[in-house]
This record gives C-alpha cells, structure tokens and sequence, in this order.
C-alpha cells in the first residue's frame, strides 16, 4: 500500500506539472532576455477602489524624465492605466507592443494610454526599448516602491504589481476595471468595449 | 473497496493521466524540424470565403496544413502583440505579392499565418494594420503554437506537399526571413517546385 500511494504521489504530481504548463507566446524581438517566473497565483491583491469611484490622483515619473500628472487629463481625455507586472517577463513583453499598433483605437474614443509598473526608469528605458518606438507614455511606480498601484489595490505581496487595466473618464471617475490572471494577457476587445461603453 | 484495491485504481487512473499527456501535442509537440513531417494539428477553417478559395478549403470546421490546395506552403506563426512580427509584416505582404504576381509561381506557394495565443478581433487587428493579403487564423488557447513546440515569434515553416498527399518540412526558422526575393528564390530552390514537381 505504501509503495502505491508513493508512486501514485509522484504520477499525479508529473501530471499536474504537465497540466500546468502554461504556452507563452514570446516575441524573438528580445531575444534570451525574458525571464520565466513561471506560474504566479492568478490575483494576489484586494482592489481598492470601485467602478463609479473617483480615481486617485497620482503623480509619477515617465522614462522621458518628465513628470505625469493623471489629473492634468481631467476634462479633456479619456485615461487608460495599464498596470503590468514587471519588466522583461514572458506575458509583460508582449502586452504593449500589441497597444502600440492600436493608437487608432484609443484616438478613437479620445482616451490616452498609460503604462505603468514598479520597475525604475533605467530598467524601464532598456526593456521598452526593445518594443520598438511607443506612443504612450511608460510611468515608473518604483519609488515609493508601488505607492500608486498600492493606492488602487493591485500592488501584490511579493511587491509587483497585478495584470491591471483601468479606464477613467474625462471626469476623473474609473468607468471599468479589469484585474485579470496575472499569467495571460487580457483580451484587447475587452479594453475596446469598455471604451466604447464611454459614450454611453 | 479496500485501500489495496483504491490504491492500484488510482495509481491506475494516474498512470492514464499521465500517458495521455505525454502523448498528447497540446502539452508541448517538437518543433519540425527539416526533412521531419508536421504534427497532425487541427487548425480552425477561416471564416472567410475569399481565404477559403486561396487555400482550396471546402467545408469543414478545421483542416491540417497538408490537405492546403498547393504544392509549397509558407507558415508564419506570428503573434499581434509581437514586435518582430510587426516589422516583418511588410516583408511578408512583400513575399505574397513577388509569388502572386509571378505566373509561374501563383497558386504554387501558398502563405498561412497562424496567430499564436490571439483571438480573432486580435487577429483581424494585425490584418488591418499591416493589410495583411493572405489568410490569418487566430489560436487563442495556443493549441497549434503548442503542438509546434512552443516557438518564438516569428517563426517560419516552409512545407513541401506532395501529390501522393505526403508532405515534408524543407525550412524551419525562428527569425524574419530577409529579402523577400532571395528567401522566395530559396524557397522554389528547397522546396524542389525548380524541378517541375508542382501538382
């Protein structure tokens, strides 16, 4: 009996490492630099703010040097906050190059992208470099390490922060949230429909 | 049921579990390589009538890469969200155009992309961006980028199809191609389509 459930133990365990296998879709674009952390718990934060909510206000650094201010967009654009959980990881490298070719969309619908994570700025500048040329403006949220992400509740405890989408409307208030699987990428008609639901 | 019995029922059950994944080429296929043949992957029929005509599908919910109308086919498994894959874009419109427009190749060398973990709106953005001519076809839950080994984006497959229905891979390679002349001056080269072997 004990030889049986030893290597029923070890089959199961084989089996449910295969099953967990999870397919990354990664660009050569960045050659052997991405590192796998492998499968992460899907959400590791409580949101803190809601649908409806006025969104915090915060004040980050942009790779250019230049200071961004979400309010400086009240009354004027749309705001996208695309939270990613950290540099030169698998589903990250993928997910802002895929924005990139669709300014048209958010033009569209008169919203600005803003991408942010709890990288710092050298490590920001190397990493979207590799993405080729970038519309949007790329915040770092490194120091006070993820103090906005940790404003709206998608700073997770190992201290990156979660797969995280956010529209705000012209007046300051989060019309949609989107914490998804911090191991696959959202699908980008969702983020479309949530900005169309902007003229309702 | 006593515990001997449950034990080996289980152990059973595992053992199943087991095989059945190691088998199968959703968890990880092997990259084909030259000479090897393709996984036998189900890829879903293009919605499309238009891509439809120029693969020579007719019904059917999916199809395998060999049962396409032409004696050489060309996959890019690219994805939108890929960088390299949007640079090369126009490369690729570039290669469907020099084989289009050339009497003796048109028909002979058929381009397929295969985008990898994309949905269809996904897949239709990457269209419309880059004016994609030749058929698209999402794989949203990775099931063909799995069965070819989990590759790197893009990565080409040059296949040679026989007209006995055999087929054979003569190019595998991560990477963009090049000049899409001289990739297209290779491909007639390795593929034997120079030696009058077109269907």
């Amino acid at each position: 009996m004990r030889t049986h459930s030893v290597g029923m133990v070890i089959l199961l365990s084989i089996s449910i490492a295969l099953m967990s296998t999870t397919a990354l879709a990664r660009s050569a674009a960045f050659k052997d630099n991405i590192y796998n952390p492998g499968q992460l718990k899907p959400v590791d934060s409580t949101l803190k703010v809601k649908v409806g909510e006025p969104a915090p206000d915060f004040t980050l650094t942009a790779i250019t040097g230049n200071p961004i201010t979400l309010s400086q967009f009240r009354g004027d654009k749309n705001v996208v906050l695309s939270f990613v959980p950290a540099a030169w990881t698998p589903v990250c490298s993928d997910q802002w190059p895929g924005y990139n070719i669709v300014k048209d969309l958010f033009d569209a619908h008169d919203a600005v992208l803003l991408g942010i994570t709890v990288d710092n700025i050298p490590t920001l500048f190397a990493w979207t470099n590799q993405m080729g040329k970038l519309w949007f403006p790329v915040l770092s949220d490194f120091w006070p390490h993820g103090q906005v992400a940790d404003t709206y509740g998608v700073l997770r405890s190992d201290g990156i922060s979660e797969r995280a989408l956010f529209v705000i409307d012209t007046g300051g208030i989060i019309r949609y949230i989107n914490v998804g699987d911090i191991n696959t990428r959202p699908p980008l008609e969702a983020l479309v429909g949530a900005l169309e639901k902007l003229g309702d | 049921m006593s515990h001997n019995k449950a034990g080996t029922l289980l152990s059973v059950v595992a053992i199943v579990i087991l095989l059945v994944l190691l088998n199968s080429q959703a968890f990880g296929g092997k990259t084909p390589q030259k000479g090897d043949t393709l996984p036998d992957i189900n890829i879903p029929v293009p919605k499309s009538d238009a891509d439809k005509d120029y693969l020579g599908l007719k019904g059917g919910a999916f199809f395998t890469i060999p049962r396409i109308k032409a004696p050489v086919v060309i996959i890019e498994i690219f994805s939108m969200y890929c960088p390299y894959c949007q640079r090369e874009a126009p490369e690729v419109n570039r290669l469907y155009r020099l084989i289009e427009n050339n009497p003796a190749l048109k028909g002979k060398i058929k381009l397929i992309g295969l985008g990898t973990g994309n949905t269809k709106f996904e897949v239709e953005v990457f269209r419309k961006n880059y004016t994609v001519p030749f058929p698209l076809v999402p794989d949203e839950d990775f099931t063909v980028h799995k069965g070819f080994g989990e590759v790197r984006t893009p990565y080409f497959i040059g296949v040679r199809i026989n007209a006995d229905g055999t087929h054979q891979v003569f190019y595998s390679k991560l990477g963009g191609f090049g000049a899409a002349e001289q990739f297209l001056q290779l491909v007639v080269q390795w593929s034997g389509l120079n030696e009058g072997g077109a269907q």
